[in-house]
């Protein structure tokens, strides 16, 4: 049977400029910092309480904040040394304010103690590390995988145990892993399949224990022809043969988004306002699938990430850093950034946010730092011309939100289904007079917000 | 770093670069061969035309957004009334009226109601619509291209006139298809603005819906009047309204059911206004008419998003 199949993109996508200046520069670990800030809420779901004070020491991977609500995820330390300050730092996606740690670094990086199953660094007796997967139940790998506070990787920072235990009434036949990465510049999930392939595999082996699905597949698009031979390989190697199937698909934007993900895959559509597992599906990232396995296997909680640094920099880079590193350190790891640089932006340039704060600590959610220059753009009059209508992959009328946001009628925009937007950016990316729809349409759906309470 | 601003505005930061400017600028590169056309045809005096009605078309934009304490962006969306409402004009008019026509386009049609983006009708046509009613003396004068004969004789324009009885057919239509006959300045050389229109398909200003639905909606009505289907089509400012005119951005439908029904209802009016009216040519009141309806068919003619039917089952 074959291991890769071939689709093209259903919708009318995008095809970007794709920039992946990194896709061929190895990870490289960036040493660890001298202090680190730790956000109390790096997840989707309720905020953490922290369980240390200042001044208390703490082991790298010690567990610092937790909360008593399902839908949340601790946060662990990410070095060892003292808590120096509790803080606040500004969520720039929301513009709240979050508690924060900052823990100071003694140099010495001691870590807890890690209860490892299987070495898969330096054993290549693959049947041995599936049997041990399948010896756990489904419970036990729960409970490992939100004690190491894994969320979802891809940007969403959804808590992957509360993902991987759907409700009862909810089949779920399918397990999608993604690793499309459709945004221009990012490289770091590119970069996870190659260098922590196995890990990425026998992660996603884990996953598939605790839904059971009937199918997996491991989406990639068709400009990362050299990840989709190494997983090809990789399969084939550990012997997943039967169960896992690679999709190549066309590369397209937003084909990483998982409604038109699974809309690609499996023609099935995700009903407005429902998660993929309303159509019996769910969706991982190749990094959660990684931290998956180190958290199942290794007993190592999510406390480092591949981000791409990339954009004005003198080398860009795809970095592996502690949780909680200052963006500046990880640009001076990079080089001399261009003369004219005035944008920091978190995530890819389709979707990231604009930083103010170059102090910003790496969290869960961050996969990329661009480095950018650029104008904002002088914002004209809508001439209607529609583009944004037919470029969108949810099928919304964009430019109507614009008009009901300046009206500030919420009603209006519930009216064309605001809330089904993906914020992918799309339509302001085609629109000719500059006008930033995402913008509006973020104010439309906080105003709805709003109303509704 | 710290020399330069840090900025901070809403995602996506990169775009595609091809800004209603261009787009505007597009369309004029596009509008200069039908122009062109013209000014072979007709002679000199139509760059007089052209350029009073431009000049004048800038100026008042210009002026009025001053007036309103607005900024003035040359977006050429100014020229390209101007230029569209030449190209509507009878080959031998005054230029003072030139002037006033131009001048009710931008000022009445659209900065009055908000300037671009905000106009119900499209500018030009509301402009050749006043003059036709201000001075239907003038605005019917034809001249027959000056290869027929160097003083300008005053002819009908095709549409006027019973052609039927015409026996050497193709010789019209080579006629029609090339613009070696009356009419209004820009509308008819069929061949020009086929190659203006291709530049507007290629760099996909357009939708194809509209001049299809159009022109396919008129040639189905002639047939079943029976009349000539081909000299319907080429005949008149068909080809020019289709292609130029009723697929301009703002005065027309922004989905693509809306947009056929828009151009469907086009076709109709042509016919019916050809047809059944006093009048010989249609297709400049059937836009603004159609235009009116725009809001109409945008609040009806929705998309239906992505996973919406699922929850109607439910």
């Amino acid at each position: 049977m074959e291991i890769v199949i071939k689709k093209k993109s259903v919708f009318r996508g995008l095809s970007l400029p794709e920039n992946k200046v990194t896709a061929k520069v190895p990870i490289e670990e960036l040493p660890v910092p001298e202090k680190v800030i730790l956000p109390l809420q790096q997840s989707i779901g309720a905020p953490c309480e922290s369980s240390v004070k200042r001044k208390d020491i703490v082991k790298t991977g010690q567990k610092i904040a937790d909360s008593k609500s399902y839908v949340s995820a601790p946060v662990h330390s990410s070095i060892s040394g003292s808590v120096s300050k509790v803080t606040k730092v500004l969520n720039p996606a929301t513009c709240a304010l979050m508690d924060a740690l900052v823990i100071e670094s003694d140099g010495e990086d001691q870590w807890v103690g890690l209860e490892k199953l299987f070495d898969i660094e330096n054993s290549d007796d693959f049947s041995e590390l599936k049997k041990i997967i399948r010896s756990l139940d489904k419970k036990k790998i729960l409970e490992k995988i939100r004690e190491a506070g894994v969320v979802g990787l891809g940007g969403a920072t959804f808590p992957t145990h509360v993902k991987l235990n759907p409700p009862k009434d909810k089949k779920i036949n399918t397990l999608i892993l993604n690793g499309c990465e459709c945004e221009p510049f990012i490289t770091s999930d590119h970069r996870i399949m190659l260098e922590y392939g196995a890990k990425v595999l026998a992660g996603l082996y884990i996953i598939s224990r605790t839904v059971m699905p009937k199918d997996i597949y491991i989406a990639v698009e068709d400009n990362k022809k050299d990840a989709i031979h190494h997983l090809e390989e990789l399969i084939a190697k550990i012997g997943f043969k039967d169960i896992f199937k690679i999709v190549s698909l066309k590369s397209s934007y937003p084909m990483g988004a998982e409604k038109t993900l699974i809309r690609t895959i499996l023609k099935r559509t995700v009903p407005m306002g429902g998660l993929p597992m309303d159509v019996g599906v769910i969706v991982n990232n190749v990094a959660t699938a990684k931290s998956v396995y180190e958290a199942v296997i290794e007993g190592r909680p999510l406390m480092d990430k591949v981000v791409t640094v990339t954009g004005e920099v003198a080398s860009p880079k795809n970095l592996l850093v502690r949780m909680g590193t200052p963006v500046s350190n990880l640009l001076e790891a990079c080089g001399k950034m261009g003369s004219n640089v005035n944008y920091l932006i978190i995530g890819g340039p389709m979707m990231g946010t604009a930083i103010a704060d170059i102090d910003f600590p790496v969290t869960k959610g961050v996969n990329c730092i661009l480095v950018k220059e650029g104008k904002a753009r002088v914002e004209q009059n809508c001439i209607n011309c529609g583009r944004c209508v037919s470029i969108c992959p949810m099928d919304l009328m964009p430019l109507v939100y614009v008009r009901y946001v300046k009206k500030g009628s919420a009603e209006g925009c519930r009216q064309y289904y605001i809330e089904n937007c993906i914020e992918c950016g799309s339509c302001a990316y085609v629109c000719p007079a500059g006008i930033p729809i995402v913008g509006y349409i973020k104010t439309g759906k906080s105003m709805l917000q709003t109303k509704k309470l | 770093m710290e020399k330069n601003k840090i900025l901070i505005s809403h995602a996506p930061h990169i775009w595609k670069g091809f800004s209603t400017t261009k787009l505007m600028y597009v369309v004029v590169i596009a509008l200069l061969f039908p122009a062109a056309a013209s000014i072979y045809f007709f002679g000199y005096y139509a760059i007089y035309i052209i350029l009073t009605s431009i000049a004048t078309a800038v100026l008042t934009e210009f002026a009025i957004k001053k007036l309103r304490k607005k900024r003035f962006i040359m977006d050429g969306s100014a020229v390209i009334t101007g230029l569209l409402f030449a190209l509507t004009l009878p080959p031998r008019i005054p230029l003072w009226m030139v002037i006033i026509g131009a001048f009710f386009s931008i000022a009445v049609v659209k900065e009055a109601f908000g300037g671009l983006g905000y106009n119900i009708f499209n500018p030009a046509l509301a402009g050749r619509a006043f003059l036709s009613v201000c001075f239907p003396q003038e605005m019917t004068t034809w001249v027959l291209p000056p290869h027929f004969s160097y003083d300008a004789v005053t002819g009908a324009t095709p549409l006027g006139e019973n052609f039927a009885h015409i026996p050497d057919k193709l010789s019209l239509y080579k006629d029609l298809f090339f613009g070696n006959t009356g009419g209004s300045l820009g509308e008819t050389s069929a061949m020009f603005i086929l190659i203006g229109a291709a530049i507007l398909f290629i760099f996909r200003i357009i939708d194809w819906r509209i001049p299809l639905f159009y022109v396919g909606t008129v040639a189905l009505g002639s047939f079943l009047l029976g009349e000539d289907v081909l000299f319907q089509v080429l005949a008149g400012g068909l080809m020019i309204g289709a292609f130029f005119m009723a697929t301009d951005y703002v005065t027309s439908p922004v989905t693509g059911n809306g947009r056929i029904i828009f151009s469907v209802g086009l076709g109709v009016l042509t016919v019916l206004i050809r047809n059944f009216s006093s009048m010989p040519e249609g297709v400049c009141f059937s836009i603004l008419i159609m235009n009116a309806f725009t809001p109409l068919i945008d609040k009806y003619v929705r998309l239906k998003p992505f996973g919406f039917f699922k929850k109607k089952k439910k």
